[in-house]
């Protein structure tokens, strides 16, 4: 029988459990041994959170990462430890907020921290407003969960007037 | 349109037409996009996220184009639909197996998809059958633009579009060209194809995702980073290398058949005749024979059989599409027959 793989005489029957059941290969021995232990070089991008753990390691004093874990953004709540546990963001605002350490990180992801690609062809809303809404639909969310409604019900319409604003004059310049 | 309608369709990636379409099966670009004025998924709780789809739904609508898109909900649909909308990659494996309101959008040629609240609030995707990366952006960037006039993106000027990772923002693209490549994998130059492209910054991976044991020799071919170059850089990026790798696989073709032509056309006749005549056969034995029945058509070794109807086996014979198509869930075991059954149906040597 020769080698699925190749055209070798195969040695080496494996039988394997899949997703999808048994799987029965007939290969020679490089292609078994390589079948077996598969390259453990990632072809992956790089972690997220390997990069940054990496780039805080060569620049933190335990005393100043702990401090830095503790900062949270005050738009979306998210603290740098949470960030850089998870490797996801919690808000647009948080590449402002944490700017500072992702600025090496995206140059050692990217080798670059600049875009140079398409933009929007309507105006964004500006930063403020924008951070504005993430933040008042946060704090109507706590007056809610308060029993709140009084509250809830002058921000809901403190966000119905931006979100008004923005809607009337959609081609205006941010 | 119905999810069931699309079972005995093979969808844009597998109609095996186009450029260079005996080697790429398709190319396909995803952007990632978020709504400025919503959190990242990470922080949104089961009422932003109910939010989000509705205001994508929403504003969509008031789009000519946009609004003939069909929506799906994915938090209510069965599990073996959400597979099955894997299998034919219109949404990730992570949109299925996540939690919480999530939709997809899809057009009826299947070119389009757009997931709402993926890792992002929108990952929007366009395939097109063979080697069309021009196609496949001038389709994409309409669509961006489109929805960008409904929705207002979080973008920052000096970052460009944010992202829920950071190694996805700037252009938020993903460029990919999925390719068949059989002759390199048997002549055991794969290895060395793939570390050449990460080099050069480009990733390789499986049609579904996993690593070099790569499911029916097919690949995707696409960029690591987003952020510095512009899209039309990133494009041509992928749009350069790949036909490098075209002419690695024709080079291998060809020496497999000047080494020994009788021993590959040996090789791909006793794969169609596995096909032919298996009464029991997974899934992964089932694309390891495709792919040489593929690769024997291409070669003109195998001659009452189209690319197109290899193509349809390649998804149909998955496990959640022979499930759709007898209409009843199946064991394991019990698709590993009926996967037989199909395949002796469809190869049948009396169909020709
Ligand atoms: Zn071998
Ligand atoms: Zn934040």
């Amino acid at each position: 029988m020769k080698c699925q793989k190749c055209n070798k005489s195969a040695t080496f029957h494996i039988t394997d459990l899949t997703g999808d059941g048994v799987l029965a290969l007939h290969l020679c021995s490089d292609c078994a041994k390589h079948y077996l232990q598969p390259e453990t070089e990632s072809i992956e991008a790089p972690e997220i959170t390997g990069v940054l753990s990496q780039q805080l390691k060569l620049e933190q004093t335990a005393e100043d990462l702990q401090t830095l874990d503790a900062r949270e953004c005050p738009i979306c709540g998210i603290s740098f430890y949470e960030f850089r546990q998870a490797g996801r963001l919690g808000c647009p605002h948080d590449y402002v907020f944490f700017g500072d350490e992702l600025e090496p990180l995206l140059v050692s992801v990217h080798g670059s921290n600049e875009h140079t690609g398409k933009h929007p062809v309507r105006g964004a809303y500006d930063a403020q407003s924008q951070t504005e809404l993430i933040r008042l639909r946060s704090e109507m969310k706590q007056a809610v969960s308060r029993e709140d409604y009084e509250k809830a019900q002058s921000i809901r319409d403190q966000i119905r007037a931006i979100e008004g604003h923005r809607r009337q004059s959609p081609n205006e310049p941010s | 349109m119905h999810i069931d309608d699309l079972a005995s369709r093979s969808g844009e990636w597998l109609r095996g037409v186009g450029p260079q379409s005996d080697i790429v099966m398709s190319s396909r670009i995803r952007l990632a996009r978020n709504l400025a004025d919503f959190p990242f998924i990470r922080r949104c709780n089961d009422i932003d996220r109910a939010n989000i789809d509705s205001t994508v739904r929403e504003r969509l609508s008031k789009d000519e184009i946009l609004k003939d898109l069909t929506f799906i909900d994915v938090a209510t649909l069965a599990n073996l639909d959400r597979q099955f909308l894997v299998e034919r990659q219109l949404i990730s494996r992570e949109h299925a197996n996540s939690d919480g309101a999530r939709a997809v959008a899809i057009d009826g040629e299947e070119q389009c998809s757009l997931m709402v609240n993926e890792e992002d609030h929108l990952r929007i995707q366009v395939m097109k059958s063979g080697f069309d990366l021009d196609g496949a952006w001038d389709h994409i960037n309409d669509l961006d633009d489109r929805i960008e006039s409904q929705l207002t993106y979080a973008f920052h000027e000096k970052m460009g579009y944010l992202t829920a990772c950071p190694t996805n923002v700037g252009t938020g693209m993903r460029v990919s060209v999925l390719v068949h490549l059989p002759a390199l994998v048997i002549t055991n130059q794969i290895e060395r194809v793939f570390r050449s492209l990460q080099k050069i910054n480009l990733a390789v991976r499986g049609l579904y995702g996993e690593g070099t044991q790569a499911m029916g020799d097919f690949y995707q071919i696409s960029n690591q980073i987003t952020l510095g170059k512009s899209e039309k850089d990133l494009i041509n990026q992928v749009g350069e290398v790949v036909p490098v790798v075209i002419d690695y696989e024709r080079k291998a073709r060809k020496f497999l058949i000047e080494e020994d032509q009788n021993e590959l056309f040996d090789q791909v006749s006793r794969a169609y005749g596995m096909l032919q005549t298996a009464r029991r056969i997974s899934s992964e034995e089932t694309m390891y024979l495709l792919s040489r029945v593929r690769m024997g058509i291409n070669l003109g070794l195998i001659g009452d059989l189209q690319i197109p109807k290899i193509n349809e086996l390649f998804i149909q014979t998955q496990p959640a599409h022979l499930q759709k198509i007898r209409q009843a869930p199946l064991s394991t075991d019990e698709r590993n027959v009926e996967r037989a059954n199909f395949l002796h149906q469809h190869l049948k040597v009396s169909d020709n």
